[in-house]
């Protein structure tokens, strides 16, 4: 390996030249294809998942302000759209088709794309292995095919947004019937089948992932690594991954049905329907049957994209405030709460269906319930941060505006899981405003806390500081003074999936607030650009990483080099005697003592 | 050309906010970076305390620049309650959201890196742990229970003087069917559904069709102080009666039947003087995404005295009749219901 920086923790055996000089030939040979492009090097995997991330959040971001654009200034055009979306865009104003194609394909790429596969994708291939001490995943070969299942997947993806009749345009949710019929709407024809098609991939990708997480963290453990000395990182990565092996196969289920009725002629979804002038022949089945499977995964991916930003802002609000985490246990066991309450609250999204109301009572309680384990994490998040040594460092900044999107996107949680308050809310702007808060800008801030904090164990550079800082401020206001607002109006019963609201006496004195919104969300949208641009050239061109541990901390993926190579370790897997979170005074004017260094005589383990 | 300006523009601004930023960061290692380091920390604390006092400032300036455009009373019974226990809610989650977001952003501030702090090394504690496992889950509890008691009461059973309106969604507007003399919906079959001369498929070989009277502009008329119970289907798609002035809201599924009852207690001509707008009407929103027309799939709600209401009754003509100016020989005389298992037919009244 080209970096000459060798591990000199005391702790660590100082032979096994020879599997280290073995082990630095054989990736001096590896070609640039199997290096970067077909390769099984977890880390490059991480990165891979990441960019294409990065690529997809930039598509589904700008889907979003082509549509603030019709929902802020109804009655204006703007020719630039055309150059864009040519047809679907004449004479500068979004056709109601697009428009609902738009919203569609920003939510199931900021979902599914960038917020699933992209955030536990790129962070649980980049750490697990690093922060347990493995030399890769159990099987770097599933790994690799995981990328591309979902890089295929996105392929389809992409190519619906080019064919004639659109992509899909039921909403994210895709709820037949009005996904299965092609008579229903344009973007339920060969859109929707391309859809059907890249989501089945992305779950076979989100399965080989999953699968790969569990089994390394289980098994693959470095010598000392007990599952209670593990980060929450991974903690939280691996209940992210069981959420994900245990629902997306309920996913499937549903759109293979959904495949079914569309091209076969089944009727599970379908009944007694009339439409483009002749009644249909399907009778019995029923249209909630998907949206049962649909949300048994619906609702665990809002955690599977909430824990890992969870375990990284545990990480990070530790490290810069140099105290351990507050509650590491009960930091564990809340996660363990919300992870088997994730699969018992689906059918608050279905209060009003026409599903028994006394069903539905049950989901309530069981989603209220959801509030105390994350009530737990905030409380010890605060906790965290008292009386501690904060260092306000870019990551540190996303992580403390974490727990406060966290906080404000989790108390309208309250509102929405009450049936009774839920029958009013739902479908409005109120869940529009709540759901972007905590799953959407909230887990957004914990995913950029860890790439800011990673990105030198990742790259060997450093970001950029000065337009991180721009970065978390622009963002951050941003993102209460978009949704902040949209609770009003959500309260004033405004629904949500509205290409125009200007014929509604109910909803029309919104119009300003609307452009309000509109303007706000292309600032933030051109800030997140920003991050882009440091992100792409601090790869290059940022300062270098000349330190092997610069946050000092005290986890195992900063004993390895500075840029590991495939195996991550030169010479043997470092032995780990301590919890991750031991930041006191190590006795040599350090803040922190890394795991890898055995408890001093008298001292009490954690 | 513009558009190119446009771009060549946004382009400029990110490279000069990017050398600027490259710029300040040389300078921050030519400076020391200890130093500089220090002074970052503090003046993020500092910008950290300017957001949280700002976002305060915010919070109120937003609550007066809307509390004028939002709902009036609510229109019906129900809504009360809904009124009520959405004000409880608000309080118990705006002292949680005040209390936490000032603890963290104080923490932040007070707790920042001066250089010479150093942090408390403090890890666990079981009893803190408790009490915040405790206290959260006995408001989760009662906030449940306040829920579940409304939910039960909102879902009942409609009471049994209750008014019979049927209300099915198609793409994209609504079609409102009243029982007529009756008071019984007869049976519809979506197999005879015609868009010229029967738009529900309503089944003629059941009498109690012949009196129905179907709406298609989707204007649906209610009686004050009396309950009403809203028969919902779908002809196509899902669709969702949306009565955010009734505080009421239930989906339109094609297949199934859903039901909703509430009591309107303010009339159309009321509210216009409550909100002051003579424009004023009760409209139904359709809350489920069903297609292109989705945004312009309205209803409305004439809530009016029964006085008023016998009156427009009066004018209104049966959907047979309607479509059948001499009326046929009545075909409906000894009729075999041959769809029973498909067709839709309101048992509850009567």
């Amino acid at each position: 390996m080209s970096n000459p920086v060798i591990i000199d923790g005391p702790n660590l055996a100082h032979g096994h030249h020879v599997d280290d000089a073995h082990h630095a030939h054989e990736h001096h040979e590896q070609h640039f294809i199997t290096k970067y492009i077909f390769s099984m090097d977890h880390k490059i995997i991480g990165k891979q998942f990441l960019i294409t991330g990065i690529i997809w959040a930039i598509i589904g971001a700008l889907f979003s302000v082509f549509f603030r654009l019709q929902l802020g200034f109804p009655n204006e055009t703007f020719p630039i759209m055309e150059k864009f979306l040519g047809e679907w865009a004449k004479g500068g104003k979004l056709s109601p088709e697009f428009y609902y194609a738009l919203v569609t394909m920003h939510g199931t790429i900021l979902v599914f794309f960038v917020l699933t596969a992209g955030l536990s994708g790129t962070f649980a291939n980049l750490l697990i292995p690093l922060q347990v001490g493995a030399r890769d995943m159990a099987s770097p070969f599933m790994n690799m095919l995981s990328y591309w299942f979902f890089f295929i997947s996105s392929v389809f993806m992409f190519v619906s947004l080019f064919v004639q009749t659109g992509p899909a345009s039921g909403g994210w949710t895709t709820y037949p019937p009005l996904s299965a019929l092609k008579e229903a709407s344009l973007g339920s024809g060969i859109g929707m089948d391309l859809w059907l098609i890249s989501m089945a991939l992305f779950v076979v990708s989100s399965l080989l992932g999953g699968l790969n997480y569990i089994s390394t963290i289980l098994n693959m453990r470095t010598k000392g690594m007990t599952m209670t000395r593990m980060p929450l990182t991974i903690w939280a990565l691996l209940f992210t991954a069981v959420l994900g092996v245990l629902s997306f196969p309920v996913l499937l289920s549903g759109f293979v049905l959904l495949i079914f009725d569309r091209n076969f002629g089944t009727s599970f979804y379908l009944s007694e329907i009339f439409i483009g002038g002749k009644a249909l022949p399907h009778i019995g089945g029923s249209a909630i049957l998907y949206q049962h499977l649909f949300w048994f995964l619906g609702h665990p991916e809002v955690y599977i994209i909430m824990l890992p930003g969870m375990g990284m802002a545990s990480e990070v609000l530790s490290t810069y405030s140099r105290k351990p985490i507050f509650g590491y246990f009960a930091m564990i066991i809340s996660l363990i709460g919300i992870t088997v309450l994730a699969f018992l609250v689906w059918a608050h999204h279905m209060f009003v269906t026409g599903m028994s109301p006394f069903l539905g009572s049950i989901f309530v309680l069981l989603t209220l319930l959801i509030a105390v384990p994350s009530a737990v994490k905030v409380f010890n998040w605060l906790t965290t941060i008292w009386r501690g040594n904060i260092r306000f460092t870019v990551p540190m900044m996303f992580a403390l505006g974490f727990v406060s999107l966290f906080i404000s996107g989790g108390l309208t949680g309250i509102f929405l899981g009450n049936s009774a308050l839920d029958i009013h809310l739902h479908d409005t702007y109120f869940v529009v405003a709540h759901f972007h808060i905590i799953m959407g800008i909230s887990a957004f801030f914990g995913m950029f806390a860890g790439i800011y904090h990673w990105f030198p164990k990742m790259f060997g550079r450093f970001m950029n500081n000065t337009l991180g800082y721009i970065h978390f401020f622009l963002t951050f206001a941003g993102a209460y003074l978009i949704f902040w607002p949209m609770h009003y109006e959500g309260i004033a019963g405004m629904p949500r999936r509205y290409y125009d609201y200007s014929a509604w006496e109910s909803f029309k004195q919104f119009d300003s607030l609307n452009g309000f919104i509109s303007v706000c969300a292309i600032i933030v949208f051109f800030a997140q650009l920003l991050f882009v641009v440091n992100f792409f050239v601090s790869i290059f061109r940022g300062r270098k990483v000349m330190v092997q541990n610069p946050w000092g901390s005290p986890t195992l993926e900063w004993t390895t080099p500075i840029r590991p190579g495939h195996g991550n370790w030169e010479g043997e897997i470092p032995e780990v005697h301590r919890w991750p979170y031991d930041y006191k005074d190590d006795g040599n004017g350090n803040d922190f003592i890394p795991q890898t260094v055995p408890l001093r005589p008298g001292e009490e383990a954690h | 050309m513009s558009g190119f300006l446009t771009i060549a523009l946004i382009g400029l601004v990110f490279v000069i906010i990017y050398q600027i930023a490259k710029a300040s960061e040389y300078a921050t290692i030519l400076r020391g970076e200890e130093k500089i380091n220090n002074r970052v920390n503090r003046t993020m604390a500092w910008l950290l305390v300017a957001f949280f006092v700002l976002g305060m400032w915010g919070i109120w300036k937003c609550h007066t620049l809307l509390a004028d455009k939002m709902l009036p009373v609510s229109a019906s019974v129900q809504g009360e309650a809904y009124d009520t226990m959405f004000n409880v809610t608000l309080l118990v989650t705006g002292i949680v959201f005040f209390i936490t977001q000032t603890v963290l952003f104080w923490f932040a501030f007070r707790y920042q890196s001066t250089g010479k702090r150093t942090a408390f090394f403090y890890a666990h504690n079981n009893k803190l742990e408790l009490i915040w496992t405790t206290i959260p889950a006995i408001a989760m509890a009662s906030l449940v229970a306040v829920g579940l008691r409304n939910w039960m009461s909102m879902t009942a059973e409609a009471p049994k003087d209750a008014a019979i309106v049927e209300v099915i969604g198609k793409q994209f507007n609504w079609l409102i069917r009243y029982p007529g003399k009756d008071g019984v919906l007869g049976k519809r079959d979506f197999r005879k559904i015609n868009d010229a001369d029967n738009v529900l498929g309503l089944d003629w070989n059941d009498k109690d069709n012949m009196d129905d009277i179907i709406a298609q502009n989707g204007e649906l008329h209610i009686v004050v102080n009396k309950p009403v119970k809203l028969i919902i289907g779908s002809r196509d798609v899902i669709h969702d009666v949306g009565l955010a002035h009734f505080r009421m809201k239930m989906d339109a599924v094609p297949g199934i039947v859903t039901t909703m009852w509430f009591t309107p207690k303010v009339t159309t001509a009321q509210m216009k003087e409550i909100t002051g707008n003579p424009n004023f009407v009760y409209e139904i929103s359709c809350d489920q995404m069903c297609g292109k027309g989705h945004y312009s799939m309205r209803g409305t709600i004439v809530v009016e005295t029964e006085a008023e209401h016998q009156q427009w009754l009066a004018k209104q003509q049966s959907y047979y009749a309607a479509n059948n100016a001499a009326p046929a020989a009545a075909p409906a005389t000894e009729a075999a219901p041959e769809q029973k298992t498909d067709s839709v037919k309101a048992i509850t009244m009567k």
